[in-house]
């Protein structure tokens, strides 16, 4: 029954390729059903094998179904082999398992997209590869599977290439993680050299009974250029920083290669080359152990404080790998399985659910933004919370059992500082209760912010209503300026009206003058006429005064009417200026803490600017995800409950998963010494820090007892600088290592190639000469060469 | 006087000799193609002369060898001469240089 292995990669490759030859013409949902039955098979063909190897001895576990010779170089021979044993057939198990789940959550989720088919010809390549690396019986095809799964994740990561930030960075984030995966592969590549130059050969079953041969300087080198490997593909310190940017990708990509599989891939090479650690010297494992730790230490800080919700889990996977990691370097293989286990079930548990709140969400990923949404979505909530339990380490959920068997390995490992790993494990499961409590709180209790203006929408509301406030104080400088110029005018009226004032006085003295001087017994009309002129003049000086007096009355209006325009545009700029202020201080929601318990208060004035977004999002209702993606979820938050029943610590018949996995340990598993009572003690501090935690997590972002924003301080929301440090040595010194190397290979290297190329070329064109074309110098040529082959036979014998 | 094996092999060599010089000196393709089967046939001289004197059957053998290859190579080279001779009957060996490197 053990031979039916062949079947459990076979049936995600046919599905793979009937996807390609039909998918397309398939469609919507037959081609994610034929996907998921594919995974599907492969799961129940796993399930067969591990009946088949139920079956066996324990030590007959370990059994290896050949396939075909793949490469035979010298003394170097590559078979296509599977080999079975405990270790394979779990990772099998839980790849398809959670990878079915995965398959059929995708079926609702990628509902609509215009890629339907192609996403599940991914998904299934994907699992083929990956399972092609557990199942590998040399390191040669677990590198194919690995380069397998590094494509499908580059593949899927930029899935929706043309979106994200400029409508490049998903695809920028695919090459991030390819290259940066890229880094790994070279330690792969060299560590499989040395493994082969050290005992001649990369089968398992080789390097099992073969490793003694190594010695401890070149186990060390290997294990240390496989960490390298493990570290690239395990997104650990410091190569990382390609997974929080994988979030672009779909939630359900998300889920199965960068939580639950592909990135455990790391800690399955080093389960599977426990022969060699044991060879290493003590520092690679410390090595290793200490960069789990600092990792899981690390990410648990960024992840406090992420908003985005996807990439909080992301953080909390690169911290969850850590612990992994921390526990392969202590030399406790079946904790890291048994946490990879339980990290699978919980951590894809918990990113279907962030998945289903994004669907419901309409693409909401920001946690700013959702709170209350248990109402809306119970199933998720109820799930979801089921995860964050087990995350959290609360008993007697599943990721408990395993976290504090890490705990209590790393407390035993003495000789490589195992107290201090203890600690800083401890600290990163407080960090990780609370974070986990926190995003649990703000994204399914407390008020439900969906609703609420966006620090956008409130931006753009303010910038309406200055706009508007503008508006009206340009309006009054212009209503100023008229009145202004209307005083103007009447100003010079009163000027005028006062000139003709003064031609009156003039013409009255001129007439008075007149008078005097004519002689009334002399020229009596004469004289008449004076006088008449006389009298003329002398009334039209009141008209003109009283025109004066009129127009200086008006002018005064309007100066009044001017002082009142003024009043009226200094008003409107103070208000403007008081706008500005407001505005000011009623500071942009940039951290969880505004709104977290209150609205925030927006006058009735400024709601009426909100722009259309608003009241559209106003007619929109959070709604529970279809039971394609609601029954991986229940399936799921089971699986992660029970999960610790595994490998329960009360008695020795009840550690099935060490038992189980001996046959793939070869006796490498340390033991652990430390008494019952140091046990509990141990379990009961690390659940009395996580329990605290989660009160701390619950009075600070449910009861608002404390701003957050002292929390989560600026450098933990950029992971430290650690992505900007890169960039800026890459772009800046190193860009001129880099050039240097490249000179060299176009001067030194390609010189040399295309040197030789030239030479040849070069002594082909010198031998043309003999080559004239003429029969009869070829015969003479012959006759010639057969004479001198006479003569030097004659000359032999003689 | 006798005939003995010295003659054939003198014979031989005179047959060769003259196939050679003129396989070199002539530039009609057809007399070229005559005289290399003048220098097969003294081979086969040589050949007949030694498996006369050793007694020797395989002489014999290798000379109808060589007759069959000689009649194959008439057939192909021969109907090659004669279409080249067609096209151009003015021919020589010395214009045939498509080969030339």
């Amino acid at each position: 029954m053990v031979d039916v292995a062949w079947l459990i990669p076979a049936f995600p490759l046919l599905g793979f390729v009937l996807l390609i030859l039909f998918g397309h013409r398939l469609g919507e949902p037959l081609a994610g059903w034929l996907a998921t039955a594919a995974s599907a098979g492969a799961f129940g063909s796993t399930v067969v094998a591990l009946a088949g190897l139920l079956a066996l001895d324990a030590p007959e576990r370990f059994h290896i179904v050949e396939l075909f010779t793949w490469l035979d170089v010298g003394s170097l021979e590559v078979d296509a082999g599977l080999l079975v044993d405990p270790l394979s057939i779990t990772m099998s198990l839980f790849i398809t398992g959670v990878g079915t789940l995965i398959h059929l959550y995708s079926v609702g989720y990628m509902h609509g997209d215009r890629n339907y088919s192609k996403f599940f010809i991914y998904l299934n390549m994907f699992i083929t590869s990956m399972l092609l690396l557990v199942l590998g019986d040399n390191l040669l095809l677990t590198f194919l599977g690995w380069e397998g799964v590094g494509a499908c994740s580059y593949l899927l990561i930029s899935f929706w290439f043309d979106r994200g930030e400029d409508g490049t960075a998903n695809a920028v984030a695919g090459k991030k993680a390819f290259v940066t995966n890229r880094v790994g592969d070279f330690g792969y590549m060299l560590a499989t050299f040395l493994v082969f130059a050290g005992i001649g050969s990369i089968n398992y079953d080789d390097i099992v009974t073969r490793a003694g041969e190594l010695s401890p300087r070149t186990a060390t080198l290997i294990v240390v250029l496989f960490l390298l490997a493990a570290a690239g593909k395990s997104a650990q310190l410091p190569l990382f920083v390609w997974l929080p940017d994988a979030m672009a990708g779909p939630t359900p990509v998300s889920a199965l290669i960068h939580a639950a599989t592909m990135v455990t891939s790391g800690v399955f090479l080093l389960t599977r080359l426990n022969p060699i650690l044991a060879e290493a010297q003590l520092w690679s494992t410390g090595l290793i152990a200490w960069v789990g730790a600092l990792t899981a230490l690390f990410a648990a800080t960024v992840a406090v404080a992420q908003n985005d919700i996807k990439r909080v889990l992301a953080y909390s996977t690169v911290s969850q790998l850590g612990y992994l990691f921390l526990a392969v370097g202590v030399g406790g293989y079946v904790p890291a399985i048994f946490h990879m286990v339980t990290h699978a079930f919980f951590k894809a548990l918990l990113f279907l659910g962030s998945g289903s709140v994004i669907h419901g969400l309409h693409d909401e990923q920001d946690m700013r933004r959702m709170g209350g949404l248990q109402r809306f979505m119970p199933i998720t909530a109820m799930t979801f919370i089921v995860g964050w339990l087990a995350i959290a380490g609360v008993p007697p959920f599943s990721g408990f059992w395993s976290k504090d068997e890490i705990l209590l390995y790393a407390w035993n490992a003495d000789e490589i500082g195992g107290k201090a790993l203890w600690a800083v494990g401890l600290v990163t499961a407080i960090l990780t209760a609370f974070y986990m409590t926190r995003l649990v709180v703000l994204t399914f209790f407390g008020r439900t912010r969906f609703y609420d203006p966006t620090a956008e929408e409130i931006t753009a509301a303010w910038e309406a209503r200055t706009g508007a406030a503008d508006g009206f104080t340009a309006e009054a400088r212009e209503a100023e300026k008229t009145a202004v110029a209307a005083v103007e005018k009447a100003r010079e009226d009163v000027a005028r009206k006062r000139e003709a004032v003064t031609r009156a006085e003039e013409k009255l003295v001129v007439a008075r003058e007149a008078l005097d001087a004519s002689d009334p017994a002399a020229d009596e009309k004469a004289h008449d006429k004076l006088v008449k002129a006389f009298d003329r003049a002398s009334a039209s000086l009141p008209k003109a005064e009283e025109g004066v007096v009129t127009a200086e009355a008006k002018v005064a209006e309007l100066a009044a009417a001017v002082d009142e325009a003024m009043a009226a545009t200094r008003s409107r700029q103070s208000q403007v200026a008081a706008l500005a202020g407001a505005r000011d201080q009623a500071a942009m929601p940039d951290t969880v803490v505004t709104a977290l318990t209150e609205p925030v208060e927006l006058d009735d004035d400024l709601a009426g600017h909100l722009p259309e977004s608003y009241r559209r999002r106003q007619e929109y209702h959070p709604h529970e995800s279809p039971p394609t993606m609601t029954v991986p979820l229940v399936v799921l938050a089971v699986l992660a409950a029970v999960g610790g029943g595994l490998n329960l610590p009360f008695a020795s018949n009840l550690h099935f998963l060490a038992d189980w996995l001996e046959p793939s340990l070869f006796g490498n598993e340390v033991h652990v010494t430390a008494s019952a009572a140091t046990k509990w003690a141990l379990a009961v501090i690390a659940v009395a820090c996580g329990l605290c935690a989660i009160v701390a997590a619950f009075s600070v972002y449910l009861r608002g007892r404390q701003d957050p924003r002292r929390l989560e301080q600026p450098g933990m929301r950029r992971a430290w600088y650690v992505d900007e440090t890169f960039a800026n040595f890459f772009g800046g010194p190193g860009r001129l290592l880099f050039d240097g190397l490249a000179r060299f290979d176009r001067g030194v290297i390609d010189g040399a190639v295309r040197g030789v190329a030239q030479g040849s070329s070069n002594f082909g064109d010198s031998l043309r000469a003999l080559q004239p074309g003429f029969v009869r110098s070829y015969g003479l040529a012959v006759g010639l060469g057969s004479i001198l082959m006479l003569l030097w036979f004659l000359g032999r014998m003689f | 006087m006798e005939v003995t094996q010295t003659w054939y092999l003198v014979l031989s060599a005179l047959l060769f000799g003259i196939g050679f010089v003129g396989l070199l000196v002539r530039r009609n393709p057809l007399i070229m193609f005559m005289c290399i089967e003048l220098m097969l046939n003294a081979v086969n001289i040589t050949f007949v002369a030694f498996s006369n004197a050793l007694d020797d059957v395989a002489g014999r053998t290798a000379v109808f060898f060589v007759l069959v290859v000689a009649a194959a190579e008439v057939v192909v080279g021969l109907s090659l001469v004669v279409a080249l001779m067609r096209r151009r009957p003015s021919l020589t060996a010395d214009e045939l240089t498509s080969l030339r490197g």
